[in-house]
C-alpha cells in the first residue's frame, strides 16, 4: 500500500495535497493504473499554477484508485488504502496527519464526497465549469469537477476561492463573472428550505442515518424549514450517470494503447497484440468492466436507446431540480449509504461503485455543486457554494 | 445493356490555417517529423480542446461558396478507432450537426452544365502519418498532421462519369481558392478524395452495390480507377465473375487495379457521440455577416465583368479567371497599366510561358501585379522592348519585390535614345555583312531580319525595332 508520493522540498507555510488525477511537471502522476505508473507530465493541472501561485505548497500526491472511478481508492494499482480493516481514501488520510490543510482531487464518481463522509472531514464540488479542468486525466469531462477536501469549512472555503476563476485553456470554463459568484467575499442568500428525497435516504445504515438526522435537526433548531419529499427520477440519475460516464470514460482511456508513452506489453509481434496485451496487461478489473460497457453504450446498435436517453434523462433531472429550487433551498441527502467499507464488501460486490453513486450521480450528472459536511451532502443550485457552505456550517 | 455509373464524392480538404483546430501548434505542411507538436496533439492527458475560430470562419466560407445552408449552431463529435498515428485514438470531427448542409455546385463538362448536390461540409482534425522503415524493421510516428483542421465535402451521388468527377474537383479547388481557404494540392496530400461507386443499368430507379476507394490523391488515379471499377461491376453483374459486397478498396495506381481492404460486416463501429469538451459554436447574426461580407467575387462574376466592364474577349476572360492568383495579379497590374488588354496579354502568353517553364500550376503564381503593371507601361511608352520586358518579367518570378524600372537601369535594358550608339553599330554591322545586303537588295527580306537581329544583340536590345529597321533601310539605299 503506497498512499502518498511526497515531495520533500516544500517550503511553504500552507500545504496541499493532490490527488493523483491532478498532472504535476516534478512528480509523477499515474491515475493509480499501472497503465500510467511512473508517467511525468510536461505540464501541470491550472489548479497546481493557481496555488502555487498563491504561495501554497504541493507536498505530495495522494494516490486514486484507477482511474478514479471506484468507491474510496481500492482499486489503486499501489494498493487499496486502509486502516484497521476500513477502506479510507489516501488523501484523507495525509489530512489526518495534519501535512497537509487540504487535499485537490478530481471527483468523477463520488469518491470524494464518499471519502469526507466516512471521516467527517468538509468537502466542496463546486458548480461545473467554475474551476478548471485544464490538467487533470480526462475520464468523464461532462461531469467530473475539481474538489478540495479539508477538515473545516473555513480551510476549504480558503482553497476553493484560489482555484475559481475562468481558464481561457478550458473550453467549459465559465465567465470571470460568474466564477466570481462563488467567491467567499460575494456573499449570499441564507438557506430557509432543505428537501430530503426520501428514494435517497432509503436502504442506509443506522450511523448514516443518524448522521442525516443530526443534520436535519440542525438545521431546524436554526429554524430552517425540512421537508421529505419524493423524487423517483433522482434515483434514475445513477443510471443515467454510469451510461456517460463509462462511455466517455472508455473513449477517454483508448488513448493509452502502448505506442505513445505508459507501460507497453512486451508480448507482441504486431499491431492488434501491442494494443490487447498492453491494455490487458495494465488495465484492472473495474476498469476493463467501465470500457466494455460504455463501448457497449456507444455502439450503433444501442447509442439512441441507452446513451443518447442518458443524456434526455440529465436534461430532465436538471429541470426536475430547477423546479425543486424554486421551492427549496437546497437538497439534503447521505453521500454513501454506508458508514464504512471494508474488503469484504468490496468483493462481495465488484461493482459497488456503480451502485453506491445512487447518492453522488444526481449532482454529477447536472453538475450542481454540493458540500458535503458532518457526513451528508448539501446540494444546491448552481453557484451557491457560499450560501451551502452558510448551512453546513451549522452541523459541520 | 446500357449501364450507368453512380458517382459520390467525400473530399477532404486541408484548411490554410496558420495554427492547428484545437492547439496553436503551426498546420504548415512539410517539416522535419514531430516539428510542429504539443501534448494536446500527441494525445497526452490533461490539455482540453480549444476550438481555432479561424477554422470556423473558414468551415462557414467553405459552405458559403458551395452555396450550403450553415448550422447556425455547430457541434463537435468524437469518433473512435484505433491506430497509431492517431494518438487520441479518437478523431474529433462533426457527426450530429454539421457547419453547412444542403449545397448546390455547378459544373460544366463536354456534355453542358450539371448541378451536383452537396449533403454537407463538416470541420475535423486530421490524423498523423506512419512512416516505415522496412530496412530497420521499425515504423515511426509524425504527429505534424495530427489537428492540422480539415473539412470534408461529402456530396450526394449525383456524379455520373470520370469527366465530371474531375470537373467536379476542379469546380471545388476553385471554389475554395476564391475563398483563399485552402490550397487544394492533390500533390500535397491538401486535398483527398474518397470515391463512392456503383453501376445500375441505364434508367433504374435503384442503386447497385457500392464500393468505396479511399485516399485517391491524383485526378488520374481517380480517373483510372473510375474506368477500372465500372468495368469490374459490369463485368461481375453480367458474367457473374465475382459477387459484389459493400467495402472498402484501395486502389493500386502502378498495378492498375483495386483490392478488398475490409467489408461493411468486418468494419469497425465508431462509436461517435458529442465532445463534452467542446460547447456547442453558436454563429450569430454578426459572425454570419461578417463572414458573408468577406466572400470573394464569384468565378462567374468575374468573367462576365471581364468582358462586360473591361472589354475582353470570352477567351481572355475565362483563362484569367480559372485561377484567383492570376485574377488578382491582373487586376493589380490593370490599375497600374490602365490596359485591360495588355495586362491580359502579359499574363496569359508571357507570365504562361514561362510558369510551364517552370513546371509550375498558375495558382502558383506569385508575380506583383503592380510591378507587372509598370513593366507593362515601360514596354507600351517604348522604354523597355518586348523582349527585354519578358526578361524583367522572369527575374520578377524569383523576386516578388523587384522594381522593373530599376532593374531595366541596372541590367542594362532601357532602350537607348541614343541614335549616335544605334548608327554606329548599324554601320560596323552592315560593313561586316555584304552578303545579307547583296540578297537584301535582291529582294529577300529575311536577309534583313538577321541584320537586324545582329544590331539588336549588341544593342542588348535597347532600340527601338522600327527606328532601326528604317534607319537600316536607308543606309543600304546608300551604300
Amino acid at each position: 500500500m503506497k498512499l502518498y508520493t511526497a515531495k520533500s522540498d516544500t517550503s511553504a507555510a500552507k500545504k496541499i495535497v493532490a490527488d493523483d488525477m491532478l498532472l504535476t511537471k516534478d512528480m509523477p502522476t499515474a491515475a493509480g493504473s499501472k497503465m500510467l505508473d511512473g508517467y511525468m507530465s510536461l505540464f501541470e493541472a491550472e489548479a497546481i499554477t493557481k496555488l502555487c501561485a498563491a504561495g501554497y505548497g504541493i507536498c505530495g500526491k495522494a494516490s486514486v484508485g484507477e482511474f478514479a472511478i471506484d468507491l474510496l481508492g481500492e482499486t489503486s494499482y499501489y494498493g487499496a488504502p486502509s486502516v484497521d480493516g476500513k477502506l479510507t481514501n489516501a488523501a484523507v488520510e495525509i489530512l489526518k496527519t495534519d501535512d497537509a490543510m487540504a487535499a485537490v482531487g478530481l471527483d468523477i464518481n463520488g469518491s470524494i464526497r464518499r471519502a469526507a463522509a466516512q471521516s467527517g472531514f468538509v468537502s466542496v464540488k463546486p458548480t461545473y465549469g467554475t474551476v478548471s479542468r485544464y490538467g487533470t486525466i480526462p475520464v468523464a469531462c461532462s461531469g467530473e469537477t475539481v474538489c478540495v477536501t479539508a477538515k473545516n469549512i473555513a480551510d476549504c472555503r480558503e482553497v476553493l476561492d484560489v482555484l475559481v476563476g475562468h481558464d481561457d485553456k478550458d473550453g467549459t470554463s465559465l465567465s470571470e463573472s460568474e466564477c466570481s459568484r462563488l467567491n467567499s467575499a460575494s456573499g449570499a442568500e441564507a438557506i430557509r428550505s432543505v428537501a430530503v428525497i426520501s428514494e435517497l435516504s432509503a436502504d442506509i445504515d443506522d450511523e448514516t442515518k443518524a448522521k442525516l438526522n443530526a443534520a436535519k435537526e440542525t438545521l431546524q433548531a436554526n429554524g430552517v424549514s425540512v421537508e421529505e419529499i419524493s423524487e423517483p427520477l433522482f434515483a434514475a440519475a445513477r443510471i443515467a450517470w454510469n451510461i456517460l460516464m463509462c462511455a466517455e470514460l472508455c473513449n477517454n482511456v483508448s488513448r493509452y494503447d502502448g505506442v505513445k508513452y505508459g507501460y507497453r506489453t512486451e508480448n507482441y509481434t504486431c499491431m492488434d497484440d501491442l494494443y490487447t496485451n498492453t491494455r490487458t496487461e495494465a488495465f484492472g478489473d473495474l476498469l476493463k468492466t467501465a470500457i466494455l460497457f460504455g463501448s457497449d453504450t456507444l455502439s450503433t446498435e444501442n447509442y439512441m436507446r441507452e446513451y443518447d436517453k442518458a443524456l434526455r434523462v440529465r436534461r430532465l433531472v436538471s429541470e426536475r431540480f430547477a423546479k425543486l429550487f424554486e421551492q427549496y433551498d437546497a437538497v439534503l441527502i447521505p453521500a454513501c449509504s454506508k458508514a464504512a467499507y471494508t474488503e469484504e464488501t468490496v468483493k462481495a460486490d465488484p461493482y459497488i461503485a456503480f451502485s453506491e453513486n445512487l447518492y453522488t450521480a444526481p449532482a454529477s450528472l447536472t453538475g450542481l455543486p454540493t458540500v458535503t459536511a458532518g457526513g451528508v451532502q448539501l446540494i444546491g443550485k448552481a453557484f451557491s457554494e457560499n450560501a451551502l457552505f452558510e448551512a453546513a456550517k451549522r452541523y459541520e | 445493356m446500357r449501364y450507368e455509373t453512380v458517382i459520390g464524392l467525400e473530399v477532404h480538404v486541408e484548411l490554410a490555417t496558420q495554427s492547428k483546430i484545437f492547439c496553436s501548434c503551426h498546420a504548415k505542411y512539410g517539416a522535419e517529423p514531430n516539428a510542429h507538436v504539443c501534448p494536446a496533439c500527441c494525445g497526452m492527458p490533461g490539455m482540453l480542446p480549444v476550438v481555432n475560430k479561424r477554422v470556423v470562419d473558414f468551415g462557414m466560407k467553405a459552405g458559403m461558396m458551395l452555396n450550403c445552408t450553415i448550422n447556425r449552431t455547430t457541434t463537435f463529435d468524437k469518433k473512435s478507432y484505433y491506430y497509431p498515428d492517431l494518438p487520441c485514438a479518437y478523431q474529433t470531427t462533426q457527426w450530429f450537426a454539421p457547419v453547412a448542409v444542403n449545397g448546390l455546385v455547378e459544373i460544366e463538362t463536354s456534355k453542358g452544365k450539371k448541378n451536383i448536390r452537396i449533403k454537407q461540409i463538416h470541420m475535423e482534425e486530421d490524423a498523423g502519418k506512419l512512416v516505415h522503415d522496412i530496412g530497420a524493421d521499425v515504423t515511426c510516428v509524425d504527429f505534424n498532421r495530427t489537428s492540422v483542421p480539415l473539412i470534408e465535402i461529402v456530396s450526394q451521388p449525383d456524379l455520373s462519369s470520370a469527366e465530371e468527377v474531375e470537373a467536379y474537383l476542379e469546380r471545388l479547388k476553385n471554389l475554395l481558392r476564391y475563398a483563399k481557404v485552402a490550397e487544394c494540392a492533390m500533390e500535397h496530400g491538401t486535398m483527398r478524395c474518397d470515391v463512392n461507386l456503383s453501376v445500375r443499368p441505364e434508367g433504374s430507379d435503384q442503386l447497385g452495390v457500392r464500393t468505396e476507394m479511399k485516399n485517391m490523391n491524383s485526378i488520374d488515379a481517380i480517373k483510372r480507377a473510375i474506368s477500372y471499377e465500372v468495368a469490374r461491376h459490369i463485368d461481375a453483374i453480367e458474367n457473374g465473375t465475382e459477387v459484389l459486397i459493400q467495402e472498402t478498396r484501395r486502389w493500386d495506381d502502378i498495378k492498375g487495379k483495386s483490392y478488398s481492404m475490409r467489408s461493411k460486416e468486418t468494419a469497425g463501429d465508431y462509436r461517435y457521440f458529442p465532445d463534452p469538451n467542446i460547447m456547442p459554436v453558436v454563429i450569430d447574426d454578426a459572425w454570419y455577416n461578417a463572414i458573408q461580407a468577406s466572400l470573394p467575387e464569384f468565378p462567374e462574376v468575374k468573367r462576365a465583368r471581364y468582358i462586360s466592364e473591361l472589354g475582353l474577349s470570352e477567351y481572355d476572360a475565362a483563362q484569367l479567371t480559372k485561377s484567383i492568383a492570376v485574377c488578382e495579379c491582373f487586376e493589380e497590374a490593370y490599375a497600374v497599366c490602365k490596359s485591360a488588354k495588355d495586362a491580359a496579354n502579359w499574363l496569359l502568353s508571357e507570365a504562361m510561358s514561362i510558369l510551364s517553364s517552370r513546371k509550375m500550376t498558375p495558382d502558383r503564381l506569385s508575380v506583383n501585379g503592380k510591378s507587372l503593371g509598370e513593366l507593362i507601361q515601360l514596354v507600351t511608352g517604348g522604354k523597355v522592348g518586348r523582349a527585354n520586358g519578358k526578361k524583367i518579367l522572369d527575374a520578377m518570378f524569383d523576386d516578388a519585390n523587384l522594381n522593373p524600372a530599376e532593374y531595366a537601369e541596372q541590367n542594362g535594358l532601357i532602350v537607348s535614345n541614343d541614335t549616335g550608339l544605334m548608327e554606329q553599330v548599324a554601320k560596323e554591322v552592315l560593313a561586316g555583312e555584304e552578303k545579307a545586303v547583296a540578297d537584301f537588295r535582291a529582294g529577300k527580306e529575311k536577309a534583313l531580319a538577321a541584320i537586324l537581329g545582329k544590331c539588336m544583340k549588341q544593342l542588348k536590345g535597347n532600340c527601338n525595332p522600327q527606328v532601326l529597321r528604317e534607319f537600316l533601310i536607308s543606309e543600304i539605299g546608300k551604300m
